[in-house]
C-alpha cells in the first residue's frame, strides 16, 4: 500500500508538470489552431532563466522561500516576453497561411532555440541550485514526500486557479474565449485579436517556465534539450484531454504522469519492462482516441459544410 | 509511339545510373570518380526523394496530416535487415549461379519486397485510426506510433537494441537510383490516375468528395498504405547502403525532416518534394564549410579573430533559414506547381499571343 | 508523361553535375607540408553533446600542448572537428567527409559505441587509423586492424565493480538501474550481472530508464521494496546525480556503485551529499598527485574553465597516443602509423599506463574510488588489475598517489590479483 501511494505521489508530481506545459499548448491551439512545437523549449528556457537569475541574484547560496519566489516570477516574466517575441516575429507573419507552413515554422523555432542554447551553454548538463530548504516528510508507512514535490503541487494548483480566474473573470479572458470561438468575428466585434494572441502566448509561456523552474527544483539537472520529451508528452496530454480544452489539459497531464509511473512500478508484473515508459503516453493516447476521437473532455465538433 | 519513347528513356536512365554507380565505386568510371562522402550524399538525396514523394502522397495530395513517416522507414529497414542477416548468406549461395552481382541483387529485391510489405502492413494498422481522426489528432497519433515503433525496436535485442545492428551492404547506388525513379514514376502515375483525382478531391473537400461518391475511407487508407510501403523501401535501401542501423537514426526529428522537405519544396508538388529533399539533404552539409570559410577567408580578410566559431552555429543557421523560408515563401519554393510548369510558361511566353500567364 | 521525364531528367542532371563539381573541388583541400591534419568527430549538438564537447576539449588541449612544444617532428597538429549530432548515420557521413574531403591522416572519436561502430568500417576501408577515446563495446575494435581504443572495455569494467561489491563490500544482493538506450550502460549491466552472479551474489531486480529521463522515483520505489544490499547505476553523471538524490529522498541508504561515466565535476552539484556512500570504477583519480595528472587537470581547468571529466581525460590520452605513434612511425604513412599505434606499450597517459593488446584494446588497471561529496572529490580505494596483467611490485605511484591508503591499497591489490590468477 505504501508503495502504491508512493508511486501515485511520484506520478502526480510529474503529471502536474505535464499539466502546466500542456496548458500552454492547449491555449495556443484553442486560439490559433497551431501546434506550438517550440513550447517544450520555452519550458527549457524557463529553467535556464531561473538558473541564471538564482545565480546572479545570489539566491543559490542560501535557500529561502523569498529567493525561490523571485526566481520563479522572474523566469516566468522572461519566458512570457520570449513567447510574445516568438509569436510576433515568427508566427504572426505566417498565421494566415496553411497549417503545414505554421507547423514547419514552429518546428524551425524549436530547433532554433535548442541549437542556440546548445551553442551558448553547451550541451553539458548544469546543476540547478537548491532554492528551497529541502526536507522529506513521511506521509504514512514508507511513503515519503519532499518539499520540492509539495511546492510543485501547491504552485501548480495556484497557477491553475489563477489561469481559470483570468480566463473566466477578466475582460481579456473573455476576449480570449471569443477569439477561440471565431477569430474573424471576434475581430469584427472590435477585439484587438493581435493583443489577445500575444497575451495567450505570454500566459502559456509563463506557465511553461513555471513548470521548468519547478522541475529543475525537483530534478536539479538542466540541459538545452530537456524540453523535447517533456514538450512532446505535454502535447500528448493536451490532445488526450481534448486539445483546446483547459480542464482537459490538466486531466491529461495528471493521467499521463500517473500512468507512466504506475507502468514503471507495476508493469514488470504484466510483462512490460520499465523502458517502455516513454511509449506508455503514446499508447494511452492512441487507445483513448480510438474510443473518443476528440479526447477525454473535448467535444466532437461536427464538420461544417 | 509512347512506349518506344518510354523504353528509350528507360535505357538512358539505366545507362546514366550505371555510369554514376561506377563513378561511386573504388575504381571509378574511366578515372572519373565521386568520393565516398559525396557518394553518400547522393545516396541520401535519393533515399530522401523516396521518403518525401511518398509522404507527399499522404500529406500533400490526400490532405492528411501524418508526422510519423520515420516510423515506417524504421519498420522496413529493420524487417529487411533481419531478413538479410539471417537468410541473406544462405540465399546468396543458392542464387550463386547468377554470379555475385546477380545474387546480391536478387537478395536485395527480396529484402525490398519484405520491407515494403511489412511497412505497408504497419501503414494499414496505423491507417485504421485515420478513419476516425482528423487533422491534428491524426498527426499526434502517427507521431505516437512512430515513437512506439522506435522504442519497441530499441528493446528488441535480436536486432541490436542500443548497440546497433550491422547489415550487409547489398544496395549500391544503381539500385537506389532505380528505386528512386520507380517511386517517382509510380506516385506520379497514381496522382494522374482516377485514384489520384479521388485523393485530391478528398484534400480539397472531404464532405463534397463523399457526396460525389468517392469512398473517402478506402482512398485515405490506400494512400496511407502506399506511402508507408515506399517509406519501407527507403528504409530497406538505407539499411543496406548504410550497413548499420540504430534507433537514434529514426527519432521523430527524422519525421520532421521529411515534412520540412515537402513543405519547403511546396506541398502537393512532385518536383517540389524532390527539390525539398535535395535542399534538406545538402544544406546542413554545405553549412559545414562555413568554418573553413571563416578560418581561411573571412578572418584574414577583416583581420580580426572572431570570438566564436561559426561552424558551431551551423544548425542555428539551418533553423533560421527554415523559418525565413516559411515567412518569405509560405507556400514553399514551388507551391503546388511542378517544375515542368515553369518550362511550359517560358514556352508559352515565346509565342506572340502573350497575354496573362498563370 | 513528357513532363515526368523532363523532371526526372532535370534531377539526374542536377545530381550528376553536383557530383562532378564536388569531385573537382576535392583536390584543393589536400594538406600542405607543415601541418598534420587529424580528424575528430563527435556530438556537439545532439542528445549526448556534453560527451562530444569534453572529447573535443581534451583533444584540443593535447594538440595545443604538443604544438607548443614544437609539434611532432617539427610539424604542427591540426584538429578538424565535425559534429555528428549523436546519430550513427551522421557519424558515418562526417567520418567519410574527414577522410575523403579533408584528407586527414587519422581520426579520433566517437564516444558512443553505436556511433563508432557505424563509422569504423569507413576508416578501416580507407585504411585510415581511428582511435576511439571512449567507446567501450568490444565490437568496436573487432571491425579491423585500423581501429583501436584507449579506454576499458565493458567486460573488464563491469566485472571490476562486481568484484568490489562482492569481495570488499560483501554484498549478497544487488539491484541494477541502467540506461536502456545507452550501449555503454547495457554492456556494463550485462558484465556486472555475470560476474556478480559468478561470485555468489544475486541480482534481485533490474530496472531501466531512457536517456534524458528526469524522474527515477518510480524505478527506485520499486527497488526499495526489494531491499538490495547495493545498487549498481552504470550511467552518466547527469542522470546519476538525480538518481542519488531521489534515492535518498525515498529513504534508501544503500551504497551506489557506478563506472567512469560518473566522473565529472558537475556530479557534486547535481547529487550533493546524497552521493554517499557511493563507489565508482575509473581510469584514474583526479586527486592523484602524480604530476602528469595534476598538470592535465590544471591546464584543462585553465583553458576551458571547467574541471575535466573522464571523457576529456581519455580524449587527451588518445591524442597523445596518436602523436607518440606518429613520432615512432617516422611519418604519416597509414600502414606504418597503424602499426605504431597498435604497438603502443606502457604509454604514460593521464588515465594510466596504456598498452594495446592483440585486439587493440587498452589494457590498464582500474581504480575503485569512494565518493566524498563533502570535499567534492573521489577518494582512492583500491586498484584492480585485469587478468593476465601482473601488478608492479613497487608501490603503484602512477595509479595511486594517496599515501594514507597506500598500504591498504597494496594488500587489496594483491588479494584481488590473487583471485584473478587463481581462476
Amino acid at each position: 500500500m505504501d508503495t502504491f501511494v508512493q508511486q501515485l505521489v511520484n506520478g502526480l508530481t510529474i503529471g502536474s508538470i505535464y499539466a502546466l506545459i500542456a496548458l500552454g499548448y492547449t491555449m495556443v491551439y484553442g486560439i490559433l489552431r497551431l501546434i506550438n512545437f517550440a513550447h517544450g523549449d520555452i519550458y527549457m528556457v524557463g529553467a535556464y532563466a531561473g538558473f541564471i537569475l538564482a545565480n546572479a541574484l545570489g539566491f543559490a547560496a542560501s535557500p529561502s522561500i523569498f529567493g525561490f519566489a523571485i526566481t520563479l516570477l522572474g523566469s516566468m516574466a522572461i519566458a512570457a516576453a520570449l513567447g510574445m517575441a516568438i509569436e510576433r516575429f515568427a508566427y504572426r507573419p505566417v498565421r494566415k497561411f496553411s497549417k503545414m507552413t505554421t507547423l514547419i515554422t514552429a518546428i524551425g523555432m524549436s530547433l532554433f532555440i535548442e541549437y542556440l542554447f546548445v551553442f551558448i551553454f553547451s550541451g553539458t548538463p548544469k546543476a540547478f541550485p537548491q532554492l528551497l530548504p529541502n526536507e522529506g516528510y513521511t506521509l504514512f508507512g514508507n511513503a515519503k514526500i519532499s518539499t520540492s514535490q509539495i511546492s510543485i503541487f501547491v504552485i501548480s494548483i495556484l497557477l491553475m486557479i489563477a489561469l481559470q480566474y483570468i480566463i473566466f473573470y477578466t475582460k481579456v479572458g473573455k476576449a480570449m474565449r471569443a477569439v477561440s470561438y471565431n477569430l474573424t468575428s471576434a475581430k469584427l466585434m472590435g477585439i484587438n485579436t493581435d493583443f489577445v494572441i500575444s497575451f495567450t502566448f505570454a500566459l502559456g509561456s509563463a506557465l511553461a517556465a513555471a513548470g521548468g523552474v519547478l522541475t529543475a527544483q525537483y530534478n536539479p539537472k538542466i540541459d538545452p534539450l530537456m524540453g523535447i520529451m517533456y514538450g512532446l508528452k505535454a502535447f500528448v496530454a493536451a490532445v488526450l484531454g481534448g486539445i483546446g480544452n483547459i480542464p482537459g489539459a490538466v486531466l491529461g497531464g495528471l493521467l499521463i504522469g500517473a500512468a507512466e509511473t504506475l507502468v514503471v512500478g507495476y508493469g514488470g508484473y504484466i510483462g512490460i519492462p520499465s523502458t517502455y515508459r516513454d511509449a506508455v503516453a503514446f499508447a494511452i493516447l492512441i487507445l483513448v482516441l480510438l474510443i473518443r476521437p476528440a479526447g477525454l473532455l473535448g467535444s466532437n465538433v461536427q464538420e461544417k459544410v | 509511339m509512347n512506349w518506344v519513347k518510354a523504353i528509350i528513356t528507360g535505357i538512358i536512365f539505366i545507362a546514366i545510373l550505371y555510369v554514376m554507380n561506377a563513378m561511386l565505386s573504388k575504381s571509378g568510371f574511366f578515372g572519373m570518380g565521386v568520393d565516398d562522402y559525396n557518394g553518400r550524399l547522393l545516396v541520401f538525396i535519393c533515399i530522401n526523394i523516396i521518403l518525401a514523394t511518398s509522404l507527399n502522397l499522404i500529406n500533400g495530395f490526400t490532405g492528411q496530416f501524418s508526422i510519423g513517416h520515420a516510423g515506417f522507414m524504421a519498420v522496413g529497414a529493420y524487417a529487411s535487415a533481419y531478413f538479410s542477416n539471417n537468410y541473406g548468406v544462405s540465399l546468396l549461395q543458392s542464387f550463386g549461379f547468377l554470379g555475385e552481382t546477380g545474387a546480391t541483387s536478387v537478395v536485395l529485391l527480396i529484402a525490398i519486397v519484405i520491407g515494403a510489405l511489412v511497412a505497408a502492413l504497419m501503414g494499414l494498422i496505423v491507417g485504421i485510426p485515420s478513419l476516425r481522426l482528423k487533422g491534428d489528432y491524426l498527426a499526434i497519433v502517427t507521431l505516437g506510433f512512430a515513437e512506439i515503433i522506435r522504442i519497441v525496436i530499441l528493446n528488441i535485442d535480436a536486432v541490436g537494441g542500443a548497440t546497433g545492428y550491422p547489415v550487409p551492404g547489398y544496395a549500391n547506388f544503381f539500385w537506389i537510383g532505380i528505386f528512386t525513379i520507380i517511386t517517382v514514376v509510380v506516385i506520379h502515375n497514381i496522382i494522374k490516375s482516377n485514384t489520384g483525382r479521388a485523393l485530391v478531391s478528398i484534400r480539397e473537400d472531404e464532405l463534397a468528395a463523399e457526396a460525389m461518391g468517392v469512398n473517402v475511407t478506402r482512398y485515405k487508407v490506400t494512400a496511407f498504405v502506399i506511402g508507408s510501403a515506399f517509406a519501407g523501401i527507403a528504409g530497406v535501401l538505407f539499411a543496406h547502403n548504410n550497413k548499420f542501423l540504430h534507433t537514434n537514426d529514426f527519432q521523430f526529428i527524422r519525421s520532421f525532416e521529411i515534412i520540412i522537405m515537402i513543405v519547403i519544396g511546396g506541398m502537393g508538388s512532385m518536383t517540389g518534394a524532390i527539390l525539398g529533399a535535395i535542399i534538406v539533404t545538402l544544406l546542413p552539409e554545405l553549412l559545414r564549410y562555413l568554418q573553413q570559410i571563416q578560418d581561411s577567408t573571412l578572418e584574414p580578410m577583416i583581420g580580426i579573430d572572431l570570438p566564436f566559431n561559426i561552424g558551431e552555429l551551423r544548425l542555428v543557421i539551418f533553423a533560421l533559414i527554415l523559418i525565413l523560408t516559411m515567412i518569405l515563401r509560405p507556400q514553399g519554393i514551388l507551391g503546388t506547381r511542378e517544375a515542368g510548369d515553369f518550362f511550359k510558361r517560358f514556352r508559352r511566353a515565346d509565342k506572340p499571343t502573350g497575354g496573362v500567364i498563370e | 508523361m513528357k513532363r515526368i521525364f523532363l523532371t526526372i531528367g532535370l534531377i539526374v542532371s542536377m545530381l550528376s553535375s553536383f557530383a562532378c563539381v564536388q569531385k573537382g573541388g576535392t583536390g584543393t583541400t589536400t594538406s600542405t607540408g607543415d601541418t598534420i591534419k587529424v580528424g575528430v568527430y563527435g556530438d556537439t549538438t545532439g542528445a549526448t553533446s556534453s560527451f562530444g564537447q569534453s572529447t573535443k576539449n581534451g583533444i584540443q588541449l593535447a594538440f595545443d600542448e604538443i604544438n607548443a612544444a614544437g609539434g611532432v617532428d617539427g610539424k604542427k597538429l591540426e584538429m578538424l572537428f565535425e559534429d555528428d549530432q549523436g546519430t550513427p548515420e551522421k557519424a558515418k557521413t562526417v567520418i567519410s567527409k574527414l577522410i575523403n574531403q579533408d584528407k586527414v591522416i587519422a581520426v579520433l572519436g566517437e564516444v558512443a559505441s553505436s556511433n563508432s561502430l557505424a563509422a569504423a568500417p569507413v576508416a578501416q576501408e580507407a585504411k585510415v587509423p581511428m582511435i576511439s577515446p571512449s567507446s567501450t563495446n568490444p565490437k568496436v575494435t573487432e571491425v579491423g586492424d585500423y581501429i583501436s581504443r584507449v579506454c576499458f572495455i565493458d567486460p573488464f569494467q563491469g566485472s571490476v565493480m562486481a568484484k568490489f561489491a562482492a569481495n570488499t563490500l560483501k554484498a549478497k544482493t544487488a539491484a541494477i538501474l541502467g540506461d536502456n538506450s545507452s550501449d555503454y550502460s547495457k554492456g556494463l549491466t550485462q558484465f556486472f550481472e555475470q560476474e556478480f552472479t559468478k561470485l555468489g551474489g544475486k541480482i534481485i531486480t533490474k530496472q531501466t530508464y531512457a536517456q534524458k529521463d528526469q524522474d527515477f522515483k518510480a524505478q527506485l520505489t520499486q527497488m526499495r521494496d526489494q531491499k538490495p544490499d547495493v545498487i549498481y547505476v552504470p550511467g552518466y553523471y547527469g542522470e546519476v546525480g538525480i538518481i542519488a538524490k531521489q534515492a535518498r529522498e525515498l529513504g534508501m541508504n544503500q551504497p551506489l556503485l557506478g563506472g567512469d561515466g560518473w566522473d565529472s565535476p558537475e556530479l557534486w552539484k547535481l547529487g550533493g551529499v546524497s552521493l554517499k556512500p557511493a563507489y565508482i570504477s575509473n581510469h584514474y583519480s583526479a586527486d592523484n598527485p602524480a604530476p602528469e595528472i595534476q598538470n592535465f587537470v590544471k591546464a584543462y581547468q585553465a583553458k576551458f574553465n571547467v574541471a575535466p571529466d573522464s571523457l576529456a581525460a581519455l580524449a587527451y590520452d588518445s591524442a597523445k597516443v596518436l602523436a607518440d605513434a606518429i613520432k615512432r612511425a617516422g611519418g604519416t604513412d597509414s600502414a606504418k602509423l597503424k602499426d605504431a599505434i597498435n604497438a603502443t606499450k606502457e604509454f604514460p597517459g593521464v588515465t594510466g599506463k596504456i598498452t594495446l593488446d592483440g585486439s587493440r584494446n587498452a589494457v590498464k588497471p582500474a581504480v575503485v574510488l569512494e565518493l566524498n561529496p563533502e570535499a567534492s572529490k573521489f577518494d582512492f580505494k583500491e586498484t584492480i588489475y585485469p587478468e593476465g596483467m601482473t601488478p608492479p611490485t613497487t608501490t603503484t605511484a602512477a595509479t595511486n598517489g594517496n599515501t594514507t591508503t597506500n598500504t591498504v591499497s597494496n594488500t587489496n591489490t594483491n588479494s584481488t590479483a590473487n583471485t584473478n590468477s587463481t581462476k
